[in-house]
């Protein structure tokens, strides 16, 4: 049998058991080939659930810098006998199968084509260690151990990465090195070490860092001056408010006098969390909520407000897999068409859609000074896959110069020499009117925030004439937020050609991958990513200019293409879908398989229409 | 009925320690219907406003949807308002009030907009004792889609439809004082003797302050057979107690009977003078006032007045400890930490 060969260029997954520890050994492991100047992509792949269930952890190694979903597996990791079944059919023909051999494989999961490796992790644990906790944990550093001896992991990294980790609590420094060695010698001395598959030290990481997209936007909203953040429990955005509260309690006390310069509020549900950030922002707070599909949908009502009456509003949506509660722990982009035209009535909502934590920091700091500037709801949409795991991303910078947008707001100067103040009275003709917040001046600038339709003044009124000047500025105003949002990131491929691929978010790691897959092919293609909505004309242009553009997602009813196609007026057939909702991160091999098959010309068995659209079934 | 709102005002209206009119403290013309409830609530909160001496813009005003919601357009035109959404004016308040705490934030609802949808919300701006007056205008009817039955029409209680409401009622002091409530009040809108320093005494307490007040809808609910009359609440009302707010600033002059009064300091130096009428009830003690609640409910009687305070209320602020400069007028300077603390946030990431 043919074993494969690489390096540093391959995919490893771990199954394990949640709730036994296996995360923090696994991230050790990520971190070790990270800190070896590898570009790595861990991706956690867990249930809803605290204890007992099958969770997987894949880890995509790649020298040249791929960071998304590659698909396959080369190497699988399975300590769990629950999904063992499962684990070893997905394994790469030539690929590796680790696995806790105290129990012997059953026989019929046998595979020729696949190298078997056994190693008895549970006989071990049960030999060395006396405590049940020390015997679980401790087989998760094991088998760490074991793959630094069976792929070339540099040891003294490893030791480097535990110390820095228990850093304070001395005492678990050793024992965790120890169980590392006692992997790392079992390794050594039963195999051929290493494998044909390993690492090797490099230089490809430069200053980049490891983080999750959530933390960056918590950090993100610490720089962009949130005070206010309501919100209610649910994965997978939870992590944002609480990495909001860690960075807070650290950087955001009065020194002076020890209270704090926020509020974090935990609401009773999504739709006072919403109404607590309407509220907030209302009287000149910066003000933050983050929530996920069930919750978007609860804010709705707020949203119409916040669009109508124009107040900022900034809301993270870290999507997960609906609809209901679906997958609440796998990831997807399919709150786009929801958010985009939340609420009952016209509404248009201004949408952000950030691809790295760079870029959620950079967003989420953006989003308060949009919020302001626009005076509108500004929803950041983030997806679990980017939220959840740790991603490779450029390191965070502030500009110490910059000073926040607070957009249109009268003082009380301002307003004292005013004639009259109309709080809807399109001033300087961009659509945007002036606020003033509650409290500014004795008797100038006051007016009543509503729902209901009303004149220039803020005056009640169901006059026709007026409701429908005023729907027509909020488009006015529509067509100046194209010119303040982040512009799309266009890719010309070197070749001509007049074919595309368009997408967002999460997508652009495993899009650009595939799309060198597909050049090698004879496929050349240009590329964009589309980072907001409303879409300006660069968007537009980018699709005229090609015959055909494959908008590529992470959801079953191509929704992005839908609000293009909407947006612009297009017909069905010029923009195809590559999609993917199986709840896993989409992966550059299928969406290879997905262009090509729909490409002209390419002599494929045509496929019926719902296999097409089901693109997770045809992901290898 | 006039649409119009005069505009002569007698040149010697009594004017108080800023300066002010009572005019200065009214709003736009009600277009609720004669007689209305409400109309007489607006002009207490007017009234108690003037006389404590606020400065107009220096109030917040939030109210939900309903009959009640529109009644903050009538009052306090000086003051930023905010009609929401029904049944979600307290957490736009939980909001606002964390965004500045140095607003005074009065809550206006009705009792579809509390008792119902925003039942949830109301409980929950209790339990944090958000500092917040809010006035429930109490008609125990969906006046604005013509009559329907609310949660808190008493069971029996006929509307002019006439079917009896099969249902019991939510007593919203009742609740208010489970879920913890510091300031429980309740009145009725035909008696500004006792409203108007109810207000005032709510406008002075550190929390939450809850004032149910029963307000008859004209329309729909003031038949003979409904609880919520104007007749029937004549009838039935028995107060706890007077009660006579005295601002920090004036010194009290009144003389009272000896014996049954008592005097409560209040956080910002005001008394509230106190005379009991209830002899069972002690409006310092929580459980004495569920009992006593519990025990005019059940003898068919509607307890007005003050019915619960707690003198050492802590509110939100207090207890998650804010910068007492509002949270509003926080720059760059006081909430950005920069790119040296980012640098070393970096560091620990990789």
């Amino acid at each position: 049998m043919q074993a494969l060969q690489s390096v540093n260029e391959f995919v490893i997954k771990f199954a394990n058991v949640n709730g036994t520890g296996s995360a923090s050994a696994n991230n050790l492991f990520a971190k070790a080939i990270f800190r070896m100047g590898l570009p790595v992509c861990p991706k956690n792949i867990f249930p809803s659930n605290i204890q007992g269930l099958p969770t997987w952890y894949e880890v995509r190694v790649s020298e040249r810098g791929y960071l998304g979903r590659r698909g396959g597996v080369d190497i699988m990791l399975s300590v769990n006998p629950q999904s063992m079944p499962q684990d070893i059919k997905e394994v790469e023909p030539g690929g590796y199968f680790i696995y806790d051999n105290t129990k012997p494989l059953d026989l019929r999961l046998m595979r020729n084509d696949v190298n078997i490796i056994g190693i008895p992790l549970t006989r071990m644990c049960n030999e060395e260690y006396e405590d049940p906790r020390q015997r679980q944990l401790f087989r998760n550093v094991i088998y760490v151990g074991a793959l630094a001896a069976l792929l070339d992991i540099d040891f003294a990294v490893l030791t480097g990465l535990v110390e820095d980790q228990f850093k304070g609590k001395d005492k678990l420094i050793l024992p965790n090195i120890h169980a590392l060695e006692l992997g790392y010698q079992y390794a050594q001395e039963h195999f051929d070490c290493p494998l044909g598959i390993r690492v090797r030290a490099s230089d490809k990481v430069g200053d980049n860092i490891l983080l999750d997209g959530n933390t960056a936007l918590g950090l993100g909203a610490i720089y962009g001056g949130a005070t206010v953040a309501a919100w209610y429990p649910i994965t997978p955005s939870t992590s944002v408010v609480d990495a909001f509260d860690r960075y807070a309690k650290r950087l955001r006390i009065d020194p002076g006098t020890g209270r704090k310069n926020y509020a974090i509020l935990q609401a009773e549900d999504e739709l006072a969390a919403i109404g607590m950030v309407v509220g907030a922002s209302w009287n000149g707070a910066r003000a933050f909520t983050a929530t996920s599909g069930p919750g978007l949908s609860l804010m709705s009502e707020f949203l119409g407000l916040a669009y109508f009456a124009e107040i900022p509003t900034v809301l993270f949506d870290v999507q997960r897999a609906g609809p209901s509660t679906g997958m609440p722990t796998r990831t997807q982009q399919s709150d786009v068409l929801s958010a985009a035209y939340a609420s009952h009535g016209d509404t248009k909502q201004v949408l952000l859609f950030p691809s790295t934590p760079r870029e959620c920091f950079d967003f989420g700091a953006l989003s308060f000074d949009l919020a302001e500037r626009l005076q509108t709801p500004i929803i950041l949409m983030t997806d679990l896959d980017l939220g959840m795991n740790d991603n490779m991303s450029p390191p965070l910078t502030w500009d110490d110069a910059r000073r926040y947008d607070r957009g249109k707001v009268l003082n009380a100067e301002q307003l004292e020499e005013m004639e009259r103040y109309g709080r809807y009275l399109d001033v300087d003709g961009d659509g945007i009117c002036y606020r003033t917040i509650p409290g500014t001046h004795p008797d100038k600038g006051a007016f009543f925030t509503r729902g209901t339709s009303r004149d220039e003044y803020a005056v009640y009124t169901e006059k026709g004439e007026e409701y429908e000047k005023n729907m027509h500025r909020l488009m006015a105003k529509w067509e100046t937020i194209k010119e303040w949002v982040p512009r799309p990131v266009e890719t010309q491929s070197e070749q001509g050609t007049d074919t595309a691929i368009l997408f967002y978010g999460t997508s652009e790691e495993s899009s650009m991958e595939a799309r060198d897959y597909l050049a090698e092919d004879g496929v050349p293609l240009n590329a964009m990513r589309v980072r907001a909505f409303p879409f300006n004309h660069e968007v537009a242009d980018f699709i005229a200019r090609h015959e055909r553009v494959f908008v590529i997602e992470q959801n079953r009813d191509a929704q992005l293409r839908t609000l293009l196609m909407a947006e612009f007026e297009l017909g069905p057939d010029k923009l195809k879908s590559v999609l993917c909702f199986d709840g896993n991160p989409i992966s550059a091999r299928n969406i290879r398989k997905q262009i090509l098959q729909q490409m002209p010309g390419y002599n494929v068995t045509p496929l019926r229409r719902e296999r097409v659209v089901a693109g997770a079934e045809i992901s290898s | 009925m006039s649409y119009q709102l005069p505009k002569f005002r007698h040149p010697d209206l009594p004017v108080n320690t800023l300066g002010y009119t009572r005019a200065d403290y009214e709003g736009a013309i009600s277009t609720l219907c004669a007689g209305c409830g409400h109309d007489s609530i607006s002009g207490a909160i007017v009234r108690a406003c003037h006389e404590l001496a606020l400065e107009p813009h220096r109030i917040a005003k939030l109210s939900g949807i309903g009959c009640s919601s529109k009644a903050p357009t009538y009052f306090l035109g000086k003051s930023h308002g905010f009609n929401s959404v029904h049944g979600r004016m307290p957490s736009v308040v939980s909001g606002a009030n964390m965004a500045n705490r140095d607003l005074l934030y009065l809550g206006v609802s009705g009792d579809g907009d509390t008792a119902s949808i925003g039942m949830g919300q109301f409980a929950h701006a209790v339990r944090r004792n958000l500092n917040m007056v809010y006035i429930v205008m109490n008609n125990g009817c969906y006046g604005l889609t013509k009559g329907q039955d609310s949660a808190t029409a008493d069971a029996g209680s006929a509307s002019k439809k006439g079917d009896p409401n099969p249902f019991s009622a939510i007593d919203l002091p009742g609740l208010a004082l489970q879920l913890g409530a510091t300031f429980v009040a309740r009145s009725f809108s035909g008696d500004k003797g006792q409203l108007v320093p109810l207000i005032k005494a709510a406008i002075s307490h550190r929390g939450f302050a809850l004032i149910d007040v029963i307000s008859p809808c004209v329309t729909f609910n003031n038949n003979p057979g409904s609880t919520k009359s104007y007749d029937f609440v004549r009838e039935h009302a028995e107060a706890t107690g007077t009660v006579d707010f005295v601002p920090m600033r004036e010194e009290i002059t009144a003389s009272y009977p000896a014996g049954r009064t008592q005097d409560v300091t209040l956080h910002d130096g005001s008394v509230l003078h106190l005379e009991k009428l209830a002899p069972d009830l002690d409006p310092f003690d929580r459980v004495s006032a569920m009992v006593a609640l519990q025990k005019h409910s059940a003898e068919g009687q509607i307890l007005t007045g003050l019915i619960y305070m707690d003198k050492d209320s802590r509110d939100l602020h207090d207890v998650m400890e804010t910068s007492r400069r509002p949270l509003n007028s926080l720059t760059e300077q006081d909430l950005c930490p920069g790119d040296k603390v980012l640098a070393n946030i970096n560091a620990s990431l990789r």
